[in-house]
């Protein structure tokens, strides 16, 4: 920026910028500090202050406790499993198709496109989808949450269109060295493909961690609940004064105190909060990757 | 090709007809990308089973699904489904609920991101937009039921901390969580908070592209900040506010089924239900599955025909919109 005359309008303007904007990123994570805070704490300061960052006496019970409860380590398991493999299913179905899709020469490439494009506009919806699920035996399973979401079209084309930019004379030179297909796809464009990947290994970890909408409709078996729905029902159905206790929520957890509440909640966020460095440096290009041009 | 073999081989010799020729290549090209079709192979199984099944099973909405004759053998019923929730008193309150919800989202939360963008792009120190901007992706992040848990857990007048600060400040509590008045507001909140930050990154690229000589031309002439944004930035990102337009219409009845899910009680049912959680109720907890297709469908056509049509429009005056 050139210097210029500033005046004193501009001036305020910059200073209210300023301010406003930190206000806004400190709100940003504010409501998740007082979480963590509130979860070291004990019970009696919490009832005793209404808000605070720094509790007097850091207690590690609440913590202590969830890791003594068989149902919420389970759940930790079923999530961990479920993010793990579901991720290197994602990867699987996503680059495997992304891959020839990306030919140009491919027989009936304008079909299969025109086909998954459909699919972002029109979805038979949340009944029939179940019914699926429900006639491929997968109620109840893990798979459930694995395999109905095994691609996202809208990731599908991103990394499809990625694959196309590449350039095409580098798998002209491995292909007249002796490279087969599967060669030229696992040694040329996979490894030029990292930063991609790697931010939608990262996209789509991150949804199987977050993911709750699955496990409501497909899981019944609380033994196999993820971390995800453990918390509602830890959370939000224990204390059940205005409560919509439908269908599936027998009654096993006695309704735990606000520490262990706010204990529960850091657990079901901290892997997040662990990769969201990582996240933070590729995500904003993905986004991108994908994006409309403007 | 067998048809190709018994033509036998006086038609070859004599110059291969131009069908033949065609299939043959047709063949060879087949099976020159045969690894191609391979590694295509699961994912349009995906599509098959996980989304074109699903699409066919929208028929159940015609139908009187019964799960011991299954979908073959339940007989057909017409539009009679449609018709029974059409006279439903439920219809206008989901209808009334899903609007509303959509309409607040787009008053308040469509711009949000926009405003946000255009103040970021005023700082210019980067380390500190740098900052901000971590600090707002964050709740991007967290999953629905993390943003519905943190607010129970503030919210409640047993023991919230919200409440605890109302009750010494006015003697008085508030029971956000189950008052139908506060509702809206808090769904909309969340919204804000989680995804306002996130929405700003589209914005910014769209303003990282705008020509800088424009604004030096600007200042030149003797434009003042806010003349700059109104003639040249707002200008520069309107085919990007428009697209994301389109895509918010097509998503207009789609309210969040987690968020809402989530939030809503016995008691605040009569604002939270939206078509969505209504199926869901219907559906999976109540095993209504005809009915409650014909509902979810009757939402996905409308939304088609919204994404379409906002298009058309976009098209219409001057835009270049999605399709």
């Amino acid at each position: 920026m050139a210097k210029r005359y500033r005046s004193a309008g501009e001036i305020t303007f910059d200073v209210f910028n300023y301010l406003v904007l930190g206000i806004i990123g400190i709100a940003a994570i504010l409501p998740f500090l007082f979480v963590v805070a509130g979860s070291f704490a004990t019970e009696a300061e919490i009832t005793k202050r209404a808000v605070f960052l720094v509790p007097t006496t850091i207690s590690l019970d609440a913590y202590r406790f969830i890791f003594s409860t068989d149902t919420i380590v389970r759940s930790i398991g079923v999530s961990l499993y479920v993010t793990v493999i579901g991720t290197a299913v994602n990867l699987f179905f996503t680059v495997t198709m992304a891959y020839p899709m990306a030919k140009r020469y491919l027989m009936g490439r304008n079909l299969i496109l025109n086909l998954v494009i459909f699919t972002m506009l029109f979805g038979g919806g949340m009944i029939p989808t179940y019914l699926v699920i429900r006639e491929l035996h997968l109620l109840d399973t893990l798979n459930a949450l694995i395999l109905p979401g095994a691609i996202s079209a809208f990731n599908l084309i991103i990394v499809k269109n990625f694959f196309q930019e590449l350039p095409a004379e580098m798998e002209e030179a491995a292909r007249i060295d002796g490279c087969t297909e599967l060669g030229l796809l696992w040694r040329i464009v996979l490894p030029l493909s990292k930063p991609v990947l790697a931010t939608f290994t990262l996209f789509y970890a991150v949804g199987h961690w977050n993911n709750f909408f699955s496990a409501l409709l497909y899981i019944n078996d609380p033994s196999k609940w993820p971390l995800q729905v453990m918390l509602r029902q830890i959370v939000m159905l224990s204390q059940s004064a205005a409560g919509d206790l439908s269908s599936m929520d027998p009654n096993f957890v006695q309704p735990p105190e606000q520490s262990i509440k706010m204990a529960v909640i850091v657990v079901g966020t901290l892997p997040i909060m662990c990769v969201y460095p990582f996240l933070q440096k590729h995500f904003a290009k993905g986004v991108m990757l994908g994006s409309v041009k403007g | 090709m067998k048809q190709g073999a018994a033509l036998g081989a006086a038609e070859v010799s004599a110059g291969t007809s131009f069908r033949r020729s065609r299939r043959e290549q047709r063949f060879r090209r087949l099976k020159r990308d045969k690894w191609l079709y391979i590694l295509l192979s699961p994912g349009l199984l995906y599509f098959l089973v996980f989304k074109y099944v699903p699409m066919w099973g929208v028929l159940l909405a015609f139908k009187d699904y019964q799960p011991f004759l299954g979908f073959w053998q339940s007989s057909w019923v017409g539009l009679e489904h449609f018709r029974t929730f059409f006279q439903n008193p439920d219809f206008f309150m989901l209808l009334r609920n899903t609007l509303v919800l959509s309409l607040y989202n787009l008053v308040f939360f469509f711009p949000a991101p926009i405003i946000l963008a255009l103040l970021l792009n005023e700082i210019r120190l980067s380390f500190y937009k740098r900052t901000i901007q971590t600090l707002i992706y964050v709740p991007h992040f967290i999953s629905m039921v993390i943003v519905a848990s943190i607010s129970y857990v503030f919210l409640t007048t047993q023991g919230g901390a919200v409440n605890e600060f109302l009750f010494t400040v006015t003697g008085r509590k508030i029971d956000f969580l189950a008052n139908p008045d506060w509702f809206r507001p808090m769904i909309i909140l969340q919204t804000i908070w989680k995804e306002c930050g996130w929405g700003t990154i589209i914005f910014l690229a769209a303003l990282a592209g705008v020509d800088v000589e424009q604004y030096e031309a600007a200042v030149v002439d003797g434009a003042s900040r806010w003349r700059q944004t109104w003639h040249i930035t707002l200008p520069a990102i309107r085919s990007t506010i428009v697209i994301l337009l389109i895509l918010r219409m097509g998503t207009i009845l789609d309210n969040g089924f987690e968020q809402i899910y989530l939030m809503m009680n016995a008691l605040n049912r009569e604002v939270a239900e939206v078509f969505d959680t209504y199926v869901y109720a219907l559906g999976i907890t109540q095993g209504a599955f005809s009915y409650s297709t014909a509902v979810g469908l009757f939402k996905s056509v409308i939304g088609v025909v919204l994404v379409l049509g906002t298009n058309w429009l976009a098209k219409k005056s001057g835009e270049s919109g999605l399709y």
